[in-house]
């Protein structure tokens, strides 16, 4: 049985076609991780076999090495119109940050560099509700200034899937398809569709990411399973929280909170 | 245990303890992560303030500063029965919208009252607005029972008074269920202390809930999203809001009136072909002809059409401190369609407490109203108590998404005291005399491009040869017919509206009219296709920028350079080209006979004697 996920995919897939045709210049972000290839997956879904908008790596060149491998082969496999954006160094970050928080404030800068080069209106991101409190507060078409501010209190209204997609100058949109979408509905769906999965999601020796991160902030997490099977099953009766293996979001109270109000995805 | 998740709202006025109840609810479930009670506890000691279970809720460090629920939080946990995710929206006045926001994604309710302080202003705001956003199944959850000692006799009190307000809304809630969030009362477990109370607990009325479901066996419809055309194909693409559609069905589309047959329902990574697809399925389609069929257009069976409307009432809620005002245009948008309204009236502005009302000439932010809405374009809309998604919408004003509307009443043409004379003479006779059909040649292009010269052109080689034929020169009907427009974009809008319903009169009585207007607008043209329907004929008289501003024969590019035309197309306003015009008229390369040859041999082909042999019957649509 898998009509719920049936129904995200077809939500997800009329957000994807309200952006390509609401917002002028698009981009997708693609984290590699988990959420992102299903977001991938989607958008072939949504636009026939061939994704209309290119398709951007914010890279801090700190990733696992299985990651770049899974990047260049899906870039081949899929045909993927890939940008690679070089993401500025730690020395450049807010220094109050804590030190943890500052190593991933870099991708906030380098999201900043991509859509000041680039004009880039609209930029698709795979986050989802049930990851974080504070993503719980996202808008599926959330307006960002130029410096990437979110502005929590005075969100547009969102009702009957109709979406703000008009704004001033200076004001680009995030836009999140996956907004609806649990951990496990990831996983389901991965599965049902067979989307490829960076291998180290599965458990080796006892420990697995659950959540794919850089090298220096993301550490496995004590886990057996080793087929999306087991991970599902994992899931169910877990307690633990998704981003545990992130250690920039448990450095603060209010690490995430800081990134976030600036422009973390 | 099924996967697929219920999605709850809990609503009620800002100190009746909905986060309360959300993070009890999350507590003794167990659905809270490892950790999460005890962080927030110890949080709550360094702040120096006592724990409450709404804080768990609170994640962000604004709420606990101002010590209310700012935004719709969604919230994920499970009973032995299934997932849920409850979307938490603020009680606090000036949050209408994120309540908005939260409540129209939700399959039902709980509307939360303090058995102390009863149904407030806001609470029954709460229950009107679920009412009007779409959620029917509503339970009452009458809380802080500890502070009235679990006194049945006030449940009573509390529980009719909200019964009575939500019957006059037509909404029966399931359950009206006495709790104490604070101390779990009624919540997973039945309490000893109202053992007065024989209805579920708060859990067994959320397991008591249906998912809200789209039916298949309503009429189709199927709002256009957009068009692809990832390869020859070219695909429609859109969500099925009601009904279904099969390959081989004929379908209709609102508001142009064009029809065409499925071909094929279309799928990526799908090894079986899709023959049938339903409400709440985003699809693509092909069809067996090339009609015209863009975003807003509906799709749907002969049987059973839209209504095409002018004049609407809606009731509405308004979500912004700019109030709505009569003679005021937004532009309204239903399922993908968006047409500029105006209003024409406020018929009423309905006070919730009492439900009475009274007319008005604005509507103010948190207020609900019944509203006339007028239109200059034909809107494809339904009831929206008989197909909801297609019969309500948004009102946008610039940039802003600033109120919701139900349609409740639609006037068509006949009520409006507009009854379509049929004629006497049909445009076929016509065409047999003439020896021609009527059509519109609409020449699009830059000031300069040569549109002028060659409508001209066509128009003596016509007339020359015995053919029915005018000119409409964009700059000549602005002496006349559009004296009163200016050049702001609605008047340009407007200029090019009128034109093209006038071209439609031409080409009704029989004439090849030839429209000459630089038309910058894709949307502008896309509109005049609509009112032209299929004698519309769109050519684009092509010519670079540079080799226009070297003609120019009006002198207006020397104008625009030194800033003394605003918005000059070409130079300070945009010129969209066509994406897919009947004909290309490339006025760089070709020579002025060429050009004229070119466009002569196309209305030839398309409106002379053998397109009349060719075509048996002459059916038009519009």
């Amino acid at each position: 049985m898998s009509a719920d996920l049936d129904q995200l995919e077809n939500q997800s897939i009329y957000i994807l076609r309200e952006a390509y045709n609401r917002i002028d210049k698009l981009a997708m972000l693609w984290s590699i991780g988990k959420d992102s290839n299903a977001l991938l997956w989607l958008c072939r879904k949504a636009f026939f076999g061939r994704i209309p908008f290119p398709v951007v790596q914010l890279d801090t060149g700190m990733e696992l090495p299985e990651v770049y491998e899974f990047r260049d082969r899906i870039t081949k496999e899929w045909n993927l119109d890939l940008k690679v954006e070089q993401c500025p160094p730690e020395e450049e970050m807010d220094q109050t940050l804590p030190p943890l928080t500052r190593a991933a404030a870099r991708k906030t800068e380098g999201l900043k560099n991509l859509l000041r080069d680039h004009a880039y209106q609209g930029v698709m991101v795979g986050i989802r509700r049930d990851e974080q409190a504070t993503r719980a507060k996202e808008r599926v078409f959330s307006p960002r200034s130029l410096e990437g501010d979110w502005d929590v209190k005075d969100q547009p209204a969102e009702f009957w899937d109709h979406y703000k997609t008009r704004f001033p100058e200076g004001v680009h949109v995030r836009i999140h398809p996956l907004l609806a979408w649990t951990e496990l509905d990831i996983w389901r769906y991965s599965q049902r569709e067979g989307i490829p999965i960076v291998p180290l999601y599965f458990a080796k020796d006892g420990k697995r990411y659950r959540s794919l991160g850089e090298k220096n902030i993301t550490f496995p997490v004590d886990s057996t399973a080793s087929t999306i099977d087991e991970i599902i099953a994992e899931l169910q009766v877990t307690r633990v929280p998704e981003r545990a293996g992130r250690a920039m979001d448990n450095e603060s109270e209010d690490s995430f909170e800081r990134l976030r109000s600036v422009g973390y995805m | 245990m099924p996967h697929s998740q219920l999605r709850i709202v809990i609503v009620g006025h800002v100190d009746h303890g909905k986060s309360t109840l959300i993070g009890r609810l999350l507590n003794d479930t167990g659905s809270l992560p490892d950790g999460k009670v005890e962080q927030v506890r110890e949080m709550s000691r360094k702040r120096g303030m006592p724990f409450e279970w709404a804080f768990v809720m609170d994640a962000l460090q604004a709420e606990r500063d101002q010590g209310i629920t700012i935004d719709t939080t969604q919230i994920h946990f499970k009973t032995k029965q299934r997932p849920y995710v409850i979307i938490d929206a603020p009680g606090h006045t000036e949050f209408l919208k994120n309540m908005v926001t939260g409540a129209s994604q939700a399959d039902a309710a709980l509307l939360v009252i303090d058995a102390d302080e009863g149904a407030l202003e806001q609470s029954r705001r709460h229950a009107f607005l679920l009412h009007l956003l779409g959620v029917r199944q509503v339970a009452v959850v009458v809380n802080k029972m500890d502070k009235v000692e679990f006194s049945s006799r006030r449940y009573e009190v509390v529980a009719q008074e909200i019964k009575d307000y939500l019957a006059e809304l037509g909404l029966q809630p399931k359950a009206v269920i006495p709790v104490s969030a604070r101390n779990g009362d009624n919540i997973v477990s039945r309490s000893e202390q109202s053992d007065w109370y024989l209805g579920p607990t708060v859990i067994e009325q959320l397991d008591a809930f249906r998912p809200q479901q789209t039916s298949p066996d309503q009429p189709l419809r199927l709002p256009l999203q957009d068009v692809y055309k990832p390869d020859d194909r070219r695909i429609l693409a859109g969500r099925i809001e009601s009904g279904r559609l099969r390959v081989g069905d004929t379908l209709h589309f609102s508001p142009t009136g064009a029809s065409a047959k499925v071909v094929s329902i279309e799928a990526w990574n799908h090894p079986e072909t899709v023959l049938s697809a339903q409400a709440g399925q985003s699809i693509g389609i092909t069809l067996d002809k090339r009609i015209f069929a863009e975003r807003g257009h509906i799709a749907h069976h002969q049987a059973d059409a839209p209504t095409l409307a002018h004049r609407l009432s809606v009731r509405l809620f308004w979500l912004v401190s700019d109030p709505l005002v009569v003679g005021k245009t937004y532009t309204l948008k239903i399922a993908t369609a968006e047409h500029r309204v105006t209003v024409e009236q406020v018929t009423a502005v309905i006070d919730v407490e009492d439900l009475s009302s009274t007319p008005g000439k604005a509507v103010r932010r948190n207020e609900v109203a019944e509203v006339v809405l007028r239109s200059r374009s034909p809107i494809a809309l339904d009831l929206a108590s008989d197909l909801p998604r297609t019969g309500r919408g948004a009102l946008i004003d610039g940039n802003d998404v600033v109120g919701g509307c139900l349609v409740v009443e639609i006037e068509d043409a006949a009520a409006a005291n507009i009854t379509e004379v049929s004629h006497t003479v049909s445009l076929e006779e016509r065409a047999q005399a003439n020896g021609h059909k009527g059509g519109i040649v609409w020449l699009t292009g830059l000031s300069g491009a040569g549109k002028s010269t060659l409508a001209m052109a066509l128009e003596r080689a016509l007339f020359d040869r015995g053919w029915q034929t005018f000119v409409l020169d964009g700059d000549n009907v602005r002496n006349g017919l559009n004296a009163g427009l200016g050049f702001s974009s609605d008047d340009r809008a407007e200029n090019i509206r009128r034109v093209a319903e006038t071209a439609k009169l031409f080409a009704d009585a029989g004439m090849v009219v030839i429209a000459s207007l630089i038309s910058p607008l894709k949307s502008d043209r896309a509109r005049a296709r609509v009112i032209g329907g299929e004698r519309f004929h769109e050519v684009y008289v092509a010519a670079d920028l540079a080799t226009c501003e070297e003609r120019d024969p009006k002198g207006l590019y020397k104008k625009a350079r030194a800033g003394e035309i605003a918005e000059f197309t070409g130079i300070s306003a945009p010129y969209e080209a066509p994406d897919q015009p009947e004909l290309v008229i490339d006025t760089d390369t070709l020579s002025r006979s060429e050009a004229l040859a070119q466009l002569l041999d196309y209305v030839d082909e398309t409106l002379g004697k053998n397109s009349l042999k060719s075509e048996k019957e002459l059916t038009y649509v519009i």
